[in-house]
């Protein structure tokens, strides 16, 4: 069908100097969806902020249908067809869903007004059309990131692309949201339109994609059609070491209980019951998984553990501590840590610098500062071996962290959590957005963690996480516990699915089953 | 005592509370529009007073009330884009710029007063002033009628500018954009809105609502202008406008607290007691409710009072 975009010999170095693109040239085919894959920092996402007109060139050039084409901002690029949905939400969190979806190609009344009705019919047609079900008149900051991502999806959707640019859309939707998207993009193409699609899950790549360009440090390494790649050799071209999906051993040992959740209940802000009667123990050495649908209660569980939530009735005590009244930073103190699931809004303070992020928890440790002064050097100290021994892919430590790519900001956050050595890890979603290489690191400092000694409470939407490190296994499905699994090596994906979907739970008081 | 409790529960307090909150009712909608935007605006201050000095000197040069209305919005609209130039074209902080522009403006004003009068007691510039205005079938009503009837026309646009503030914000797409920008300009850029142009239009309009108080307080509230007379108003209302969430309802309800606390201060001024003090309890009032307000907001109290209250409810479980 030919060539819709044509980027030729583009460089790009950012301010603070780093090459994120160094002589890229790509052909997308029209029609095709063409995946672009490569390790945190490679430089993806960078290359398509460019096609979008968010950041300039420093040489090279496009073409979009045979002409020169130059994006100064986004606006340029909307015009010229081209759609993306950011590995970063935007969103205007105060806005409905609706709101959000039809924003800068707003519905009349009379000429003047806002239309509101019509941009909730709107949005509600759209959901419909695409299958991506969204609450249309709520909230975004009401809504979990899952939800979020398919507002993103139908705000590009909606502005009728030709060229469609997915920065990892698939890192927070479940398995099944997942499949919907992938039937959407089928159509999508068979309409004619073009797909550019990023991720770091290498099935999804084989499943979707037609072409695919894999990347590494800010060079494309090769682009072939993806039907003469296996998942295998896309791993190792990008890591160039082969990747490991088997299961963690079980835990030698398992000490006392170190998290205790009992008869939890929580309503969420518009009076629904988010969280209902859970209990659960967590205990040191072993990591309890929670699969389920994004959306069931997890969030909300979550943030009450880590003290950013009231919660109506029931006890969640840490050690011995009833943890109901403190503050996050006191909970910190009782050694719980936290990776939240949305780096960006809780994980990360974005125009800091990194070392200033790092030491957020443990500024006013002895070893760190006095009253009066911090000591910068051995905080950059500090900081320099985080980054080393978690294999960010940073610059310097003194970089705002918003400079860093995605799963290098994850690391980060992984790296300030594990490394404050607390008792209880709480990690949600831990490893989204990172690459396959760092994965599989970051699994071993977890169960590293878990080896010695610590309990760890897991939440995650990566079924193979869950199944590949968890210790025991729950599953939530509205705001309830519906199964109980005491020995996960034997469970798989097929016999969570029924339980994460709601048609199956096992009795209540039923003692916990090995399936 | 009885005296003061007496005209505080009069019909003519209630009607000066309306008047005096009238020129906190416009800035604080400057300050909410430019808040809804992502920028604190404390220009205001300086907006109003040039709009008010603007209106007094085209009303005595050209006799005209349309006139000098027409001049004195001109001049605000003026103002907020200078704002706007210097923040977003320039890349000032707003703060900063906000303070320049209001050291201008009082300079400037006193400056072109003297040109003008050429020294003279300035109160020789009689101003035209707006209007009062009764309400014809209201007016008749006992109580309700001497407190909303009579007010200056201004005062009544001053509540028809709450509502339309509400219209612009909630009921267009500019507003819908403002508020995308407020929140998160980069969401608005991504879907290909000129963040920085928006900006500058809720800027615009905060000049107009500013200039509007400005005009009232010279032509109407007076009817001369005086050498830095808005006297804090501009900053009240940032107060004010933060109040009430920059919701149109709130600010009007924040504007008319500050309103009301003024007014007493009036009222108390007769009695005996200190007037540095009274003077300063409008400047205390922002202080309190301010704190008040922002520690509603925090957090972990927020835990804190959940965990207490269901602790509170289970005594009383086992109790009964
Ligand atoms: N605004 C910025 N300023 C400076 N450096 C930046 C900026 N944005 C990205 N970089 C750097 O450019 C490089 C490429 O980043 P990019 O975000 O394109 O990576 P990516 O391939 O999308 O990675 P990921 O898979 O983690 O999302 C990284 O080294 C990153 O630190
Ligand atoms: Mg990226």
């Amino acid at each position: 069908m030919g060539t819709i975009l044509s980027i030729r010999d583009l460089w790009k170095i950012y301010p603070n100097g780093t090459i994120a693109n160094q002589d890229v040239s790509v052909d997308i085919e029209q029609g095709s969806v063409h995946a672009i894959v490569g390790e945190n920092g490679a430089g993806k996402t960078t290359l398509m902020k460019v096609v979008f007109g968010i950041t300039q060139p420093k040489s090279g050039s496009i073409s979009l249908r045979g002409k020169p084409f130059a994006p100064s901002q986004p606006s340029d690029a909307i015009q010229a067809g081209v759609g993306m949905v950011h590995q970063h939400l935007m969103l205007a969190p105060e806005l409905t869903v609706a709101e959000n979806i039809v924003l800068g190609v707003e519905p009349k009344n009379a000429g003047v007004f806002f239309d509101f009705d019509a941009a909730v019919r709107t949005a509600r047609d759209i959901s419909e059309q695409y299958q991506l079900s969204v609450p249309v008149d709520k909230r975004i900051d009401e809504l979990p990131v899952g939800t979020r991502q398919r507002v993103e999806i139908l705000k590009a959707l909606y502005r009728n692309a030709e060229l469609l640019i997915l920065d990892e859309p698939t890192a927070v939707l479940t398995p099944q949201e997942t499949d919907i998207l992938f039937q959407t993009l089928d159509r999508l193409k068979e309409q004619g339109k073009t797909i550019v699609f990023i991720s770091h899950k290498l099935k999804e790549v084989k499943r979707i994609a037609d072409t695919v360009t894999i990347m590494r440090a800010a060079k494309v390494v090769e682009t072939r059609a993806a039907e003469e790649l296996t998942i295998e050799a896309i791993a190792e071209r990008m890591v160039g070491h082969k990747i490991d999906l088997s299961r963690v051993p079980a835990p030698e040992q398992v000490g006392a209980a170190r998290l205790s959740v009992r008869n939890l209940c929580m309503t969420r802000d518009d009076g629904v019951q988010a969280v209902k009667n859970v209990s659960f123990e967590v205990a040191g050495g072993e990591i309890l998984g929670v699969a389920g649908v994004e959306g069931n209660g997890q969030t909300e569980l979550v943030r009450a553990l880590v003290g950013l939530l009231p919660v109506d009735s029931g006890e969640i005590l840490v050690g011995s501590s009833d943890i109901a009244s403190l503050s996050p930073k006191e909970i910190r103190h009782l050694g719980v840590s936290h990776i939240p699931e949305d780096r960006m809004e809780d994980g990360v303070a974005p125009l800091m610098s990194i070392q200033e992020n790092i030491i957020v928890d443990r500024y006013d440790k002895p070893a760190f500062s006095t009253r009066l002064r911090i000591f910068w050097k051995k905080v950059l100290a500090h900081t320099v071996g985080l980054i080393t021994d978690y294999r960010v892919r940073a610059g310097s430590p003194k970089h705002e962290i918003s400079s860093l790519s995605g799963g290098n900001i994850q690391k980060c956050v992984v790296a300030r959590e594990l490394s404050a050595d607390p008792d209880v890890v709480v990690a949600s979603q831990p490893t989204r957005g990172v690459d396959i290489g760092s994965w599989e690191h970051l699994h071993s400092l977890i169960v590293e963690a878990r080896d010695r000694g610590r309990a760890v409470f897991l939440v995650s939407a990566d079924l193979d996480e869950i199944l590949k490190l968890s210790t025991r296994i729950i599953v939530m499905y509205d705001g309830e516990i519906v199964a109980r699994f005491d020995d996960a090596s034997k469970v798989t994906a097929t016999d969570l699915g029924p339980y994460m979907l709601g048609v199956k739970r096992q009795e209540a008081d039923s003692a916990a089953v090995s399936a | 005592m009885t005296s003061l409790l007496d005209s505080i529960f009069s019909v003519e307090f209630l009607f000066a509370v309306l008047r005096v909150s009238t020129p906190l009712i416009f800035p604080a909608l400057g300050v909410a529009i430019t808040a809804m935007s992502g920028n604190i605006n404390i220009g205001l201050e300086g907006i109003m007073l040039i709009a008010a000095f603007t209106g007094v000197i085209v009303s005595i040069y050209t006799e005209s009330l349309m006139l000098a209305l027409l001049a004195g919005v001109a001049s605000g609209i003026f103002f907020g884009a200078a704002l706007g130039y210097f923040h977003l074209k320039l890349k000032a902080d707003i703060i900063l710029a906000a303070v320049a522009l209001n050291f201008l403006a009082s300079g400037l004003t006193i400056f072109l007063l003297i040109v003008i009068t050429g020294g003279r007691n300035t109160s020789a510039l009689r101003s035209l002033t707006f209007p009062s205005f009764s309400i014809p079938l209201l007016r008749s009503i006992p109580i309700l009628g001497p407190v909303l009837s009579g007010h200056n026309i201004m005062t009544y646009v001053a509540f028809l500018s709450v509502l339309v503030y509400y219209i612009v914000m909630f009921k267009t797409p500019l507003g819908l954009r403002i508020r995308a920008v407020g929140q998160n300009p980069d969401a608005a850029r991504s879907v290909g809105i000129d963040v920085d142009r928006v900006k500058l239009y809720a800027l615009m309009i905060s000049g107009v609502f500013g200039a509007l108080g400005g005009l009232y307080l010279s032509m109407g509230y007076v009817s001369w202008f005086s050498r830095d007379m808005v006297a804090g108003r501009g900053f009240i209302a940032v107060a004010a406008a933060t109040m009430g969430s920059n919701l149109s309802l709130g600010t009007l309800l924040g504007s008319m607290l500050f309103g009301l606390v003024n007014t007493l201060t009036i009222y108390i001024a007769s009695l005996d007691i200190p007037s540095d003090l009274v003077q300063s309890i409008p400047y205390l009032a922002t202080v309190i409710v301010l704190a008040v307000y922002s520690a509603r907001n925090f957090a972990p109290r927020k835990r804190r009072a959940a965990h207490r209250r269901r602790q509170r409810a289970q005594a009383h479980g086992k109790d009964t």
